[in-house]
């Protein structure tokens, strides 16, 4: 071709593995910038609370009940539960054992699922419904985001079991169980700061 | 020694796209992702142009009965909505989309259906946008629609919403796009290629989106929350219950101003590489040019309460806002003599890419200063909402991003069709777009000054506006013109242009290595890196590693500060999936404007779409309790 430079072999890639686990992975550095994103989405949904928070005059407002702590108790328990089941996957999946993925994995949509059932308590006792004012708004908002995250945790878990359980286990695959432990535990980190906001913001203040 | 044929017909056979339509529909190749995002954008300016120049024509005379004051409002939204949302940022990306992998000398980007499911939902947000025109559901609030007056009480039906959903479109797009740009250029750099020998323009391209990632998740948090005040009744807006209109104009600042700076460093990119390439001589204080950016893209999350300086915030802080926004003109400074250094001691070559440059330094030091001065708060407060807001703007975005952008057009247009410019047009197309340009927006400064306040469809003559007006309706015609006269070259260069070869301009970065038009695997060996600039190495050939398979899609990675070799990995091939999860994306995010069932609905959709995306093709389980056996 016109103009192309001539060029000089001076090694071969020919030898280097044809996967990686770890931050030496790829994919890796994709799951990073999501939780990246996801994260900067929720410090900002948390400092509109805080926002919020400073121009009203109490918190909650006189109308409205503190957040119940039972239900959101027993799902902040059920939720740092979980975080073993995903450490666990996660040794698993470096150590390449196709057998503890899969069951792992299972684990982990179970407790998915199990989560669904305080989480959707939790609503039920807010105290307050997203309509009657902006402390409702702002509650329901990062309960809400919340819950997405587990929704979208769960749908992958279940997903990427069900492929466990019916296909053989290449490296790129682990790579992927590793991922979605990693994002497990983001979806763990994220909770702490929401809880302690959602329900201790109102009666520290 | 070039490939032989043999290894050619084999990448060929791993890397081309199917024929025809289904091509169209499933390519993850990242120049025709990049191609078809800058011909939609092109279009869209082209448009936006049309409204800017409808709009001229209405304040060409007082009292003008040409426009009424609602299809003012809408064509003046319309038209900031698409320049910033539709055009600007996206254009950058597929700057970065066409780009990164050639400068890298890498086969494609990290994330191939990442690319097309960025584009998908672009044009999402395209169609959104523009099928509400059609329908006559045009937003009428500007391209940042506060509320009180965006909310439900005072903007009924669903232009709000329009503008609203068209952003989410577009924002998730950007973030998409900036995760994969992030990833590829961390961890696909050719050996050698260490982190003090990137080239500045994938340093911008990295802040740039590392910024994106940063600052867009307050825009999309913001506008759904302005959805669910309209949707749902919620009172995040509404001083009533409890809910404050300030914490919008706080949160679409965050992304805001950040915004101006994802549009402006991506450009310090372009200008960096095409001064180095016409100056003839390496970059003067490439370091220092690197620092500035990372400095402004730090700066840029510090200022942007200083858009707010009229709402009423406390002395102190509008105090430090101004401070800070001063503050971000000395890394700016800095980049502008490093720029000029460059120039000054080479051997500059004043082809068309290269003027461009220099009407980017000039028009662009214009701008800057305007935003010094606006930068105070005592002066903003008097400035604010006039026409001297609308010159500075406009000397910021088109001086110091547009005009970049037309350059590197011209830089790289030779490699993306094998074809060079016409260079008499080209600077034809220079005179008319860059003396319009001024002589249509400097004018406004004037005005600004003179006190006609920005957003009003007409004025009466008694203010004595006319006479500048006039001056700034004649110069965006010239202008829009010189447009014409650009891609009309573009157009014509495309089949008539003289043959490029692969490297007409004795460029300084891998992206020259290849041939023009790049084949769809892009280079052929890994090339391996010495220096900040691997074209330039004398005589001596291309030092690359082979060893990359050529009988299926495989890209080099690398670790991320030395670029140490690590593996080969697969990359993904063609796919109908990131089209599919596109409109089930879209399903939702349209539906959701008029219940907000569509999110639980159209999360399932998506998680199906998704599922079939990444559900890898391998051989059944043998083992385990759904084992097959055997």
């Amino acid at each position: 071709m016109s103009g192309v430079p001539d060029i000089e072999i001076v090694g071969s890639l020919a030898d280097l593995p044809t996967s990686a686990t770890g931050a030496r992975h790829l994919v890796w550095w994709g799951n990073i910038g999501f939780m990246l994103i996801e994260g900067t989405g929720f410090a900002l949904a948390a400092a509109s609370y805080l926002y919020i928070m400073t121009q009203a005059p109490a918190w909650p407002p006189r109308s409205d009940a503190l957040p119940g702590l039972l239900w959101s108790g027993i799902f902040t328990g059920l939720l740092l539960l979980s975080e073993l089941p995903a450490l666990w996957v996660l040794r698993c999946a470096h150590a390449k054992d196709a057998r503890g993925v899969r069951w792992g994995s299972l684990v982990m949509t179970v407790f998915g699922f199990a989560l669904l059932v305080p989480r959707g308590f939790e609503f039920a006792h807010l105290g307050v419904l997203w309509h009657q004012d902006a402390y409702g708004s702002v509650v329901w908002l990062l309960l809400v985001l919340h819950t997405t995250h587990i929704v979208t945790e769960l749908g992958e878990s279940a997903v990427q079991t069900a492929w466990l359980f019916t296909h053989q286990i290449g490296d790129d695959q682990f790579a992927d169980v590793d991922d979605n432990g990693n994002y497990w535990t983001f979806v763990v980190l994220i909770w702490l700061p929401l809880y302690a906001l959602i329900y201790w913001a109102p009666r520290a203040v | 020694m070039t490939p032989d044929d043999a290894l050619r017909t084999r990448l060929d056979e791993a890397w081309r796209d199917p024929p025809g339509l289904w091509g169209f529909l499933t390519t993850v190749d990242h120049k025709r992702i990049a191609a078809r995002y800058i011909v939609t954008a092109l279009l869209l300016m082209f448009l936006a142009g049309v409204l800017a120049l409808d709009m001229r024509w209405q304040l060409s005379v007082p009292d003008n009965d040409h426009m009424g004051p609602q299809l003012y409002d809408e064509s003046f939204s319309l038209h900031g909505s698409t320049m910033l949302f539709l055009v600007s940022v996206p254009l950058m990306e597929a700057m970065a989309f066409w780009l990164v992998p050639l400068m890298l000398g890498a086969r494609n980007m990290a994330f191939p259906r990442l690319g097309a499911f960025s584009y998908w939902l672009y044009l999402g947000g395209v169609l959104t946008l523009w099928i509400g025109h059609a329908m006559d559901i045009t937003p009428d609030l500007g391209w940042f629609e506060y509320p009180p007056l965006s909310g439900p009480t005072y903007s009924p039906g669903h232009r709000a919403d329009i503008w609203a959903q068209m952003i989410t479109f577009t924002e998730v797009a950007a973030l998409c796009a900036s995760v994969n740009i992030v990833a590829t250029i961390l961890k696909m750099r050719p050996p050698g290629m260490t982190l003090a020998r990137m080239p500045v323009f994938l340093w911008a391209m990295l802040i740039a989106s590392i910024m994106t990632s940063l600052s867009m998740p307050a825009i999309m948090l913001v506008t759904s929350m302005l959805i669910s005040d309209r949707l749902v009744s919620t009172h995040f807006f509404s001083p009533a219950g409890g809910g404050d209109v300030i914490l919008f104009q706080h949160l679409f600042w965050f992304f805001g101003h950040p915004e101006v700076y994802i549009i402006f460093i991506p450009a310090t990119g372009f200008v960096s590489s095409i001064v180095e390439a016409f100056s003839r001589r390496p970059l003067f204080g490439h370091n220092v040019i690197v620092l500035s950016i990372l400095s402004i893209g730090a700066l840029a999350f510090g200022l942007w309460v200083h858009h707010m300086f009229a709402v009423g915030l406390p002395r102190l802080g509008n105090d430090f806002y101004t401070a800070a926004s001063m503050a971000i003109a000395l890394p700016a400074g800095l980049q502008i003599f490093c720029w000029i250094a460059t120039m000054w001691s080479g051997r500059p070559r004043l082809d068309t890419p290269m003027l461009w440059m220099i009407a980017f330094v000039a028009t662009f030091v214009i701008g800057g200063l305007s935003g010094v001065m606006t930068a105070s708060a005592a002066l903003d407060l008097q400035l604010t909402d006039t026409y001297f807001v609308v010159a500075h703007l406009h000397y910021v975005l088109i001086g110091g991003a547009l005009f970049p952008l037309f350059g590197a057009f011209c830089y790289w247009y030779p490699k993306a069709t094998g074809r060079l410019m016409s260079e008499r047009w080209g600077k034809v197309a220079l005179t008319g777009i860059v003396g319009g340009f001024n002589l249509g927006f400097f004018p406004m400064h004037l005005l600004g000054l003179m006190g006609m306040p920005r957003r009003v469809y007409t004025y009466p003559a008694s203010m004595g506006w006319e006479p500048l007006n006039q001056v700034a309706t004649a110069g965006s015609a010239i202008a829009v013109a010189g447009g014409l006269v650009f891609v009309a070259n573009a157009l014509i260069s495309y089949w008539r242009g003289a043959p490029s070869g692969a490297d007409p301009w004795g460029g300084s970065s891998l992206e020259w290595a290849t041939e023009s038009p790049p084949p769809p695997w892009n280079i052929a060996y890994a090339p391996v890196v010495h220096g900040l600039t691997p074209m330039w190495n004398g005589s001596r050939p291309l030092p690359v590693m082979d060893g990359l398979a050529d009988d299926h899609r495989q890209v080099l990675i690398t670790s991320v500060t030395d670029a140490a070799p690590l593996y080969r990995q697969t990359s993904a091939s063609p796919s109908i999936w990131p089209l599919v999860a596109g409109l089930a994306v879209s399903a939702m995010f349209i539906a959701s404007i008029f219940t907000p069932w569509a999110v639980p609905v159209g999360t399932l959709l998506i998680g199906i779409t998704l599922t079939g995306w990444f559900w890898p093709r391998r051989p059944r389980a043998k083992q385990g309790p759904l084992g097959t056996g055997g």
